[in-house]
């Protein structure tokens, strides 16, 4: 429920899809976890759609900057780390509004991703990829899905599609 | 009166011609001068080959460095320093600096120049903020800046003579190539392949910064300047409409064809060579079709940038093999004929030979035993025989195709090779790197990314290397020898007429190799790993070896953190390394001599 509202009041109705994708009552329902903190599903190392999904959209959008699998670049910083010191707000503020660094000689400029559909309506996927990176139970390179009969969070996208 | 009338008519095409003739000669004689370096690739015909010997074979182990500059920026340093007369030119990534050094007095600052530009065009730049340097002409500095701006700068004070907005940054065009000049123009090309921008070269009047011609790479044929009956592609004229028909719809229009590479200028022919870049979306299910002029070759005239000829490498690519590579011009005997050649090592793995002024294609080899994705090269049709297993078109959007060879990032990027025309060898810096490629649906925001794939790079099969150093026979299509690096050289070459060829690593080495075996001479560590390209000059009569450390770009970007191992479970375990235990940012430029 949370999630609803901080993606609403952050999204201003422009990305209103993102709450319908997110995978956060899939995550409620297997027990008390927080989703901000777990936002993903992993069993006998597979992982949930929405995290094998973010992994597919962070390597197209993401990684040109913040390096592969999320380890950080010679041009930006290693979103592996920063997931530990950021929340989901934060996460989604950066993401939504750009961000900029100019110190000299390293000026550092994030985009704002408000207007890129294929950032935001996966924003959630990325963010529990990039979470699961950060807790460390996702390893480098291309994780292996959970079957769709064994996903609630794949069950779920189907049936919002 | 009427006799008064020609006359002065008369006169004034006369001025005109001969200013341009000037501007013309002024650079072909400087360009054969070993003791300068007046353009980023060493001479119009892109060799990066030098006459000057007193650095030779037997004593370039005792090299050591006369003296550094740092050019307080952080970011990756491609491209390197021009030298004319007294004055070295060196210029920096975004913010785009520019300094003239004095020779005379270990490279004192004569003047700087720091263009004041929107902080928002960093974002929209693909990996890093990185510029391939600055070109002179006419007693005139020409910087493309990040913003797309083309400023000319008085080259003995600095003070901005005109500038020209060539693009628009809000929809991700950006400014990354070096200029070229020749008669008396000024070309550059644009960035942006990844925001589904239009490529084109634009040849800018040097003395007013007016447009004098604009080829684009996609779109209608008085766009792309083709002459449909005259223009040739293989030898064939490339029909009406050849720019939109080869697309489905609209789909041009966002059609990319990005021009970020190197151009090259043939005086004798007139004629202007460059390459274009990947076709808009990465997703080629988005785009049946050759996709014509992207991933192309183009020989454009001087003067009107009509098309003589065109040859598209990569029809309908599949793997974002960028054809921007450079081009150099070399006359070779191929097969007891000597020919008037191009010789250019494309992204797609493949080395092409081709005659220079009928674009008739002579050779087309691998360069890096690796490449997989196609097999060969037709030599009839000029098409690259695509393997299925490897066709991401094939194998469909949201499947991920494993194992393709080379990467994204080619067997080579821009980085260009060296042609010691002593040897006959040409000098190829190399990536060993393969990839998995997921293509998927993507939508269109003006100044949005505009990629639609996924992809993940590692070394290339039972290696435990990402790059080789190669000479290659360019009349036959051979790899003569190969050096293993331990990371992709992302360094521009060098080779002398000392019997030395030199080129950077991403470790942050400048080594020296023998041309005939590859065989090391000298090696020093600079503070930074080498994205740049090595030059050398003489001043004072004294050899000189610059080259620019600072790592990043692309190579920064996706080698920092080391390499994963492949999905397919080819590459060798623990061949990944991580290039940030090995060096750290900073751009610097160091200049080597001889001891006196």
């Amino acid at each position: 429920m949370r999630l609803w509202k901080t993606t609403l009041s952050l999204a201003s109705g422009a990305m209103m899809a993102i709450a319908i994708l997110s995978n956060g009552p899939a995550a409620a329902q297997s027990g008390e976890v927080d989703w901000e903190k777990q936002p993903y599903i992993i069993k006998d190392g597979k992982v949930d759609y929405g995290t094998y999904n973010g992994f597919r959209r962070y390597h197209s959008f993401c990684h040109v900057c913040h390096g592969p699998d999320a380890m950080g670049s010679s041009y930006a910083p290693a979103l592996k780390d920063s997931l530990n010191a950021m929340t989901y707000d934060e996460f989604l503020e950066v993401v939504v509004n750009g961000r900029e660094n100019l110190s000299a000689g390293k000026e550092s400029v994030m985009p704002a991703f408000a207007e890129a559909e294929d950032v935001m309506l996966y924003i959630d996927h990325i963010y529990a990829y990039l979470k699961a990176r950060a807790n460390d139970e996702v390893g480098r390179g291309r994780p292996k899905r959970l079957p769709a009969d064994d996903d609630p969070v794949f069950q779920e996208w189907k049936a919002s599609q | 009166m009427q006799r008064f009338k020609l006359l002065a008519a008369l006169s004034a095409v006369a001025l005109t011609a001969s200013s341009a003739a000037l501007a013309n000669e002024g650079l072909l004689k400087m360009q054969e001068n070993a003791s300068d370096w007046v353009m980023p690739l060493g001479d119009y015909s892109s060799t990066r080959y030098s006459e000057l010997d007193q650095i030779n074979k037997g004593n370039v182990g005792d090299l050591q460095v006369a003296w550094t500059f740092s050019t307080g920026v952080l970011r990756g340093h491609e491209g390197g320093p021009l030298v004319v007369g007294d004055v070295m030119y060196v210029h920096t990534p975004f913010p785009n600096k520019v300094f003239a050094l004095d020779l005379n007095d270990k490279g004192r600052i004569i003047w700087k120049y720091e263009p004041r530009q929107d902080p928002n065009v960093i974002p929209v730049m693909c990996c890093d903020t990185v510029n391939r340097g600055v070109a002179y002409g006419n007693g005139t500095i020409f910087l493309h800046q990040a913003d797309t701006t083309l400023v000319a700068l008085d080259a003995a004070t600095g003070a901005v003579k005109w500038s020209v907005k060539n693009g628009d940054p809000g929809k991700g065009e950006t400014g990354t190539s070096a200029p070229l000049v020749a008669g008396d123009k000024v070309l550059i090309g644009i960035s942006g392949g990844e925001f589904g921008i239009q490529g084109h070269v634009t040849a800018y009047n040097m003395s007013d910064g007016s447009v004098a011609w604009r080829g684009y790479s996609v779109g209608p044929d008085e766009n792309i300047l083709v002459d449909p009956q005259k223009t040739t592609h293989l030898g064939k004229p490339v029909g009406k409409d050849s720019g939109m028909n080869t697309w489905e719809g609209d789909q041009w229009k966002l059609g990319g064809g990005a021009t970020w590479g190197w151009m090259s200028y043939d005086p004798e022919l007139n004629l202007v060579y460059y390459g274009s870049g990947n076709p808009g979306t990465w997703n080629p299910v988005q785009r049946p079709g050759d996709n014509r002029w992207s991933m192309t070759i183009f020989a454009r005239d001087l003067d009107t940038g009509m098309a003589k000829w065109v040859y598209q490498m990569t029809p309908h690519d599949e793997w974002d093999y960028d054809g921007v590579n450079e081009m150099i011009l070399a006359d070779l005997n191929i097969g007891g004929t000597e020919r008037k050649t191009l010789v250019h090592f494309d992204r797609n793995g493949f080395g092409y030979t081709l005659d220079r002024v009928t674009g008739e294609l002579l050779v087309a080899e691998k360069y890096d035993p690796a490449v997989n994705w196609a097999t060969h090269v037709d030599m009839a049709t000029g098409r690259p025989q695509v393997v299925s297993e490897y066709s991401t078109h094939q194998n469909g959007a949201d499947v991920n195709s494993e194992g393709i060879c080379p990467a994204a990032l080619g067997s080579k990027d821009q980085q260009p090779a060296a042609f010691s025309p002593k040897s006959g060898l040409f000098y190829v810096p190399t990536n060993h790197v393969c990839m998995d490629y997921e293509p998927f649906q993507v939508s269109y925001t003006a100044g949005q990314p505009y990629v639609g794939a996924t992809l993940s790079m590692y070394p290339a099969p039972g290696g435990d290397h990402l790059g080789n150093f190669i000479a290659w026979d360019a009349t036959k299509g051979e790899i003569v020898w190969s050096n293993p690096e331990p990371f992709s050289v992302w360094s521009g070459a060098l080779a002398t007429a000392g019997d030395v060829v030199f080129y950077g690593t991403l470790e942050g080495y400048l080594k020296a190799v023998d041309p005939a075996n590859g065989k090391e001479l000298f090696s020093f560590k600079t503070p930074s790993g080498i994205i740049g390209n090595v030059n050398t000059f003489s001043h004072g009569g004294k050899q000189y070896v610059a080259v620019l450390s600072g790592i990043g770009g692309w190579a920064g970007i996706g080698l920092a953190a080391g390499l994963t191992e492949d999905t397919a479970g080819l590459g060798a375990v623990g061949a990944y390394k991580s290039l940030s235990s090995y060096t750290n940012l900073g751009g610097q430029l160091t200049v080597f001599a001889l001891p006196n």
